[in-house]
C-alpha cells in the first residue's frame, strides 16, 4: 500500500466528511435527532456519549449500514449517498468493529482474504499484509490460525483489513475494551501514526482518559443530539462525564477507614477444571476478603472471571468443601440457595438470561434469587404480594426507572436493570456480596449510584468482592486488588500501593515480552509506581 | 437476500390473542382449496367437519370424550415442554397406565363384597405406572446424559408391544373364544357416567380438574415458577438455585402420571376391557395439542376441543364425502404449522435484507 503523503492537519474550511442535520427515526423513537458532525483529515475525533446517546446509530450511518431519515453526509463538500458499506468503503471509510467478525478456524491471511476483492493472489496478499504490518508495527503471522491469537492480535487483523483498503476515515468503536493496557498503548501508537499520515479517525470510547490523551476534538451526544463539542485535552475526565450525562456526576465517597473485620470470604487453593471447550480452568486460587472491605479482581475478559464467579456462587461446585469458606462455613459443596441462606449474595455479569429472566416481570425476578431468603414462598405456594412489595422496595431504594407497575425485566434499560439487580441483593443485607462487572454497559450516573451502594454495603461490615475489567472502577472503590490471568489469581495488594502499569502487566500474564510484540510500544514501567 | 427476524418491541396483547384465530382461518382457506382440488364442495366439507359434530348431543359428547384424554395428556406435557424437556413418549406412558390399571380390573373380575376400592385403585395404579414409565427416560437423562427424546420415543414401542402381548396372552379372557382381549370389567371397575343414558363418563371431569390444578400449580407455586424460569432462561434458573436434575425427574413424573391417568381413564371409561391397542395415538396428538394451546392449560383445553372436533368431523367426512382420513391429519398438521407461524409473526418483525456483505 502506498503510504499517503503527509498532509497538514486540517484542510481548511471544507471538512473531509460532514454529516448535517442527521435524523434517524425508529418508529417514534429518534435515535439521532439533528446531529451535525464534521471530521477533518489528520485529526482523531472523539464521539462521546452514554449508552443510547446515538453513537452507534451515527456510526452505522457513516458506514452505510443505516440510511438517515433526514440529513445529508458530505465528502469534501459534496453530498454523497451511503446506501451500503460498499459505497462507504469506495469513499475511503473504514471501520474497526468492537466485536470482531473473524472465523476462528481460518488463518490470518484467509480471514483478510474474505473481505478483499476476489481473485487476489494469496502470495500478493500475504506480502501486503506483511508490508502494512511493518509500516504500522502491526505484526502478525499471516499463517497463524485465528483461534490461537489473543484479543489484541485479533484486533490487529481487523485493523489491517481496514488499512488494506487505504481508508481516509477510520471509525473505531470501543477499540480498547478488550485490550490490556500494554496492548492499548500499542494501538494508540498506530492511531497516532495514521493521524500523522493525514487520515481522519473517529474514535468512539467511554474511557475518558484515553479520549483526553488521544483526541484533539470531541463531539458529545446525549439523547440523539449534539450537546457539546470541546478539546478533550483541555477537559478533565469529570467535566467530560458531566457533559455526557448532563448532570454533575457525584464523586463516590471513598471508603471511610473501616477497621478490617473478620475474614468472611476465604478461598483456599481453589482448583476447578474448565467447564467446557472454551472455558478457563481455575488454578490454585486463594483469596481472603474481610468484613468491611471491597476487594477487586482485575483481568481481561475470558481469563476465568465467569468460572470464578460460578465457583463462588455455587453454580459450579468445588471439588472440596474447604476450598470455599463463607462466614466460616465450608461451602465448596453447597448449592447457591444454601450459600444465600448463609448470608451471601451474588450479582453475575450477564443481566439478561443469568441474573434475570428477561421475559419475566420484576416481581418474578425478585423471586428468582430471593425465594429462600425473603420468605417469598410458603409451603411451596408463592407469596405474590410479598414479591411485589419487595420489587417495589428495590425500585424505590435504587431509583429504578420503569414503565408500568411490574414490567418484564427485559424492557428496562441496562443501567436500570443493573440497579434493580444490585438492589435486589443489597436489600437482603448480605454479609458477603460477589459482583461480576457491576457497571458493565451502565451509564455514568447509574454506575456512580451502584459503586456508592457497594461502598456503603462494605461500610456496614459486609465483605464485597468485585470482579471488573474496568481498572478505573477498581481504583475508585476497592481497598485491595488482585489480578486474574489464565485462571490464576495474583495476591491481592492494597490499591494505594500498586499502579495501572503493574496491574496491566499482570493482566497480560506478567510477561515483559508482551510489550515487545507491538513494535513502537513504549516500554511499560516495570517497577510499580507508588501512587495512582 | 437474507431474511431478518427482529423481535417486536411493542407486542400488542390483542394481536397475541388474535393470531391463533387468524391461523385457524388461514388453515380453513388452505383446507378448502385442498377439498376443492379433490373435487368436493368446500362449503359442504366445512359443514361436515365443523358444524355437524356440534349440532347433535351424541356427537358433542364424542367430541368431549376425544378431547378429554388429549387435554389431560397435553397438560402434563406442557410442564415438560415449558421447561425445554422433551417427553415424546406420552403414548407409551398412556398405554402402560391403561395396562397396569386395567390389570386390576381384570384381576378383580367377579369379585364380590365391597368393591368400592377397585376403581380408585385402578386410577392410582394407572397413574403410578405412567409415572414410573416416564421416569425411565428421565433417570437415563439425569444419570447418564442420554437424550430423553430418543429413549422416551423408543419406550412407546416397548409399551405397545407389552400391551399387545398381555392382551393376547396372560390377560386374555379364557372364555372369550380366543379373541385377543380381556374380560369385560365389572361395573365397579368402570368410570361412572356423568349423566344417565349418555356416553359421557367421569374421565371428562378428571381432565377438567387436571386443567384447573395445572393452572394453579403453574401460576401460584414455587414449583410452577421453577418450570417457567427453566423454560424462559435456563441459566437464570441455575442462578435461582433450581436443580436441572430434580426438575427433569419431576416434569417426567407429572407428564407420565397424567398420561397414565388418561390411559386408565380411557380403559375404565370408554373401552371397558384390555385390548391389544387402546389408543388411536392420543399421546402423539397431545404434543400437537400442547403446542396449539401454547403450553397453557386453558389454551390446551381449547386446542384439544378443536382437534377432537376435526377428528370427529373427519370421521363424518370419510362417511359422507368419502374424503380420506389423511386429509384430517394433514389439516391438523397444517393448523399447528400456521399457529406456530402466526405466533412467530406476532413476536418478530420480518424484514428482507438485500444481500450485503456487512
Amino acid at each position: 500500500m502506498p503510504p499517503l503523503a503527509p498532509r497538514p492537519p486540517a484542510e481548511g474550511p471544507t471538512p473531509l466528511f460532514g454529516a448535517y442535520g442527521i435524523v434517524k427515526r425508529f418508529g417514534d423513537f429518534r435515535a439521532n435527532d439533528g446531529i451535525d458532525l464534521e471530521i477533518r483529515a489528520g485529526e482523531i475525533h472523539a464521539l462521546l456519549g452514554e449508552n443510547g446517546a446515538g453513537k452507534s446509530t451515527l456510526m452505522k450511518i457513516l458506514y452505510g449500514l443505516l440510511e438517515p431519515t433526514e440529513g445529508v453526509v458530505t465528502h469534501r463538500g459534496d453530498i454523497v449517498r451511503l446506501s451500503n458499506p460498499e459505497a462507504a468503503r469506495a469513499l475511503g471509510i473504514g471501520m474497526v468493529f468492537q466485536h470482531f467478525s473473524l472465523c476462528e478456524n481460518l488463518t490470518v491471511a484467509e480471514n483478510i482474504a474474505l473481505v478483499m476483492p476476489r481473485g487476489l493472489n494469496r502470495r500478493t496478499l500475504s506480502a501486503r499484509i506483511a508490508e502494512v504490518g511493518a509500516t504500522y508495527g502491526l505484526h502478525l503471522d499471516p499463517g497463524r490460525p485465528v483461534w490461537s491469537l489473543s484479543a489484541g492480535e485479533r484486533q490487529r487483523i481487523e485493523i489491517i483489513r481496514c488499512l488494506l483498503q487505504d481508508p481516509r476515515l477510520v471509525i473505531l468503536d470501543e477499540p480498547t475494551s478488550v485490550l490490556t493496557p500494554g496492548e492499548a498503548e500499542g494501538l494508540f501508537t498506530v492511531l497516532e501514526r495514521l493521524r500523522d499520515e493525514g487520515r481522519a479517525l473517529l474514535y468512539i470510547s467511554h474511557r475518558l482518559d484515553e479520549v483526553r490523551r488521544l483526541c484533539s476534538r470531541a463531539t458529545i451526544l446525549r439523547g440523539g443530539r449534539v450537546v457539546g463539542a470541546c478539546d478533550p485535552r483541555e477537559e478533565t475526565a469529570r467535566s467530560l462525564a458531566a457533559m455526557m450525562v448532563g448532570v454533575q456526576v457525584g464523586e463516590v465517597k471513598p471508603p471511610a477507614e473501616v477497621p478490617a473485620g473478620p475474614e468472611r470470604l476465604v478461598l483456599r487453593d481453589l482448583a476447578l477444571p474448565a467447564p467446557g471447550l472454551h472455558g478457563t480452568a481455575l488454578r490454585d486460587v486463594s483469596l481472603s476478603v474481610r468484613g468491611g472491605e471491597i476487594v477487586g479482581i482485575a483481568g481481561i475478559a475470558g481469563n476465568g472471571q465467569a468460572e470464578l464467579f460460578d465457583a463462588l456462587s455455587g453454580e459450579a461446585l468445588a471439588p472440596e468443601p474447604g476450598m470455599v469458606r463463607l462466614d466460616r462455613v465450608e461451602s465448596g459443596r453447597l448449592g447457591i440457595t444454601a450459600r444465600r441462606r448463609n448470608g451471601a449474595g451474588f450479582v453475575p455479569e450477564e443481566r439478561n438470561g443469568h441474573a434475570a429472566a428477561p421475559t419475566l416481570s420484576l416481581s418474578d425476578n425478585a423471586i428468582l434469587s430471593r425465594h429462600a431468603t425473603a420468605a417469598l414462598s410458603r409451603f411451596g405456594v408463592l407469596r405474590r404480594a410479598a414479591a411485589k412489595s419487595l420489587a417495589e422496595a428495590v425500585t424505590s431504594a435504587f431509583d429504578v426507572r420503569k414503565a408500568g407497575p411490574d414490567p418484564a425485566a427485559g424492557t428496562l434499560s441496562g443501567g436500570n436493570l443493573q440497579k434493580y439487580l444490585m438492589g435486589r441483593e443489597i436489600l437482603a443485607e448480605p454479609g458477603i456480596l460477589v459482583v461480576n462487572q457491576p457497571t458493565w454497559g451502565v451509564d455514568a450516573l447509574a454506575a456512580a449510584h451502584i459503586r456508592q451502594a457497594l461502598l456503603d454495603l462494605a461500610g456496614r461490615g459486609a465483605a464485597v468482592l468485585v470482579i471488573s475489567q474496568d481498572l478505573d472502577e477498581l481504583f475508585e472503590i476497592a481497598g485491595r486488588i488482585a489480578v486474574l490471568h489464565a485462571g490464576h489469581l495474583s495476591p491481592a495488594v492494597p490499591a494505594a500501593e500498586t499502579s495501572r502499569e503493574t496491574l496491566g502487566l499482570l493482566m497480560g500474564g506478567a510477561a515483559p515480552a508482551q510489550s515487545a510484540t507491538v513494535a513502537g510500544t513504549p516500554e511499560p514501567a516495570r517497577e510499580p509506581a507508588h501512587a495512582h | 437476500m437474507r431474511i431478518d427476524l427482529t423481535p417486536r418491541t411493542n407486542r400488542s396483547a390483542g394481536m397475541d390473542a388474535l393470531s391463533p384465530v387468524l391461523a385457524f382461518l388461514a388453515a380453513l382457506v388452505v383446507g378448502g382449496i385442498a377439498v376443492a382440488a379433490m373435487g368436493r364442495s368446500p362449503a359442504q366439507a366445512f359443514v361436515t367437519y365443523f358444524v355437524a359434530p356440534l349440532s347433535e348431543v351424541w356427537s358433542l359428547q364424542e367430541v368431549a370424550l376425544k378431547a378429554a384424554p388429549l387435554a389431560l395428556v397435553a397438560t402434563g406435557l406442557a410442564f415438560c415442554f415449558r421447561a425445554n424437556i422433551w417427553n415424546i413418549g406420552a403414548e407409551g406412558q398412556f398405554v402402560v397406565g391403561g395396562l397396569f390399571g386395567g390389570w386390576i380390573g381384570v384381576a378383580t373380575h367377579g369379585a364380590t363384597g365391597n368393591t368400592l376400592w377397585v376403581l380408585p385403585l385402578m386410577l392410582v395404579v394407572g397413574t403410578l405406572a405412567g409415572m414410573v414409565y416416564g421416569l425411565i427416560p428421565a433417570l437415563l437423562k439425569v444419570r447418564l446424559g442420554v437424550s430423553e427424546i430418543l429413549t422416551s420415543l423408543m419406550l412407546v414401542y416397548v409399551a405397545e408391544l407389552l400391551l399387545d402381548y398381555m392382551a393376547r396372552g396372560p390377560l386374555r379372557d379364557p372364555a372369550g373364544f380366543n379373541f385377543p382381549q380381556s374380560v369385560t370389567f365389572d361395573d365397579a371397575a368402570r368410570l361412572p357416567y356423568l349423566m344417565e343414558g349418555d356416553t359421557l363418563h367421569a374421565g371428562v371431569a378428571i381432565a377438567l380438574a387436571a386443567i384447573v390444578v395445572a393452572t394453579l400449580v403453574l401460576s401460584r407455586t414455587l414449583f410452577g415458577f421453577t418450570v417457567r424460569v427453566v423454560g424462559a432462561s435456563p441459566r437464570a434458573a441455575r442462578f435461582a438455585g433450581f436443580s436441572d436434575a430434580r426438575l427433569t425427574l419431576a416434569v417426567f413424573a407429572i407428564s407420565g402420571g397424567a398420561a397414565g391417568l388418561a390411559g386408565i381413564a380411557e380403559v375404565a371409561g370408554k373401552i371397558g376391557q384390555l385390548q391389544p391397542s387402546i389408543s388411536p395415538g392420543y399421546g402423539f396428538t397431545a404434543i400437537i395439542v400442547a403446542f396449539l394451546g401454547r403450553l397453557s392449560p386453558v389454551g390446551i383445553l381449547v386446542a384439544a376441543l378443536v382437534i377432537a372436533l376435526t377428528t370427529i368431523g373427519g370421521e363424518g367426512a370419510q362417511i359422507d364425502l368419502k374424503l380420506p382420513l389423511d386429509l384430517t391429519r394433514a389439516f391438523q398438521g397444517l393448523l399447528l404449522a400456521l399457529v406456530l407461524g402466526a405466533d412467530a409473526l406476532s413476536r418478530y418483525r420480518v424484514r428482507l435484507v438485500p444481500g450485503v456483505a456487512a
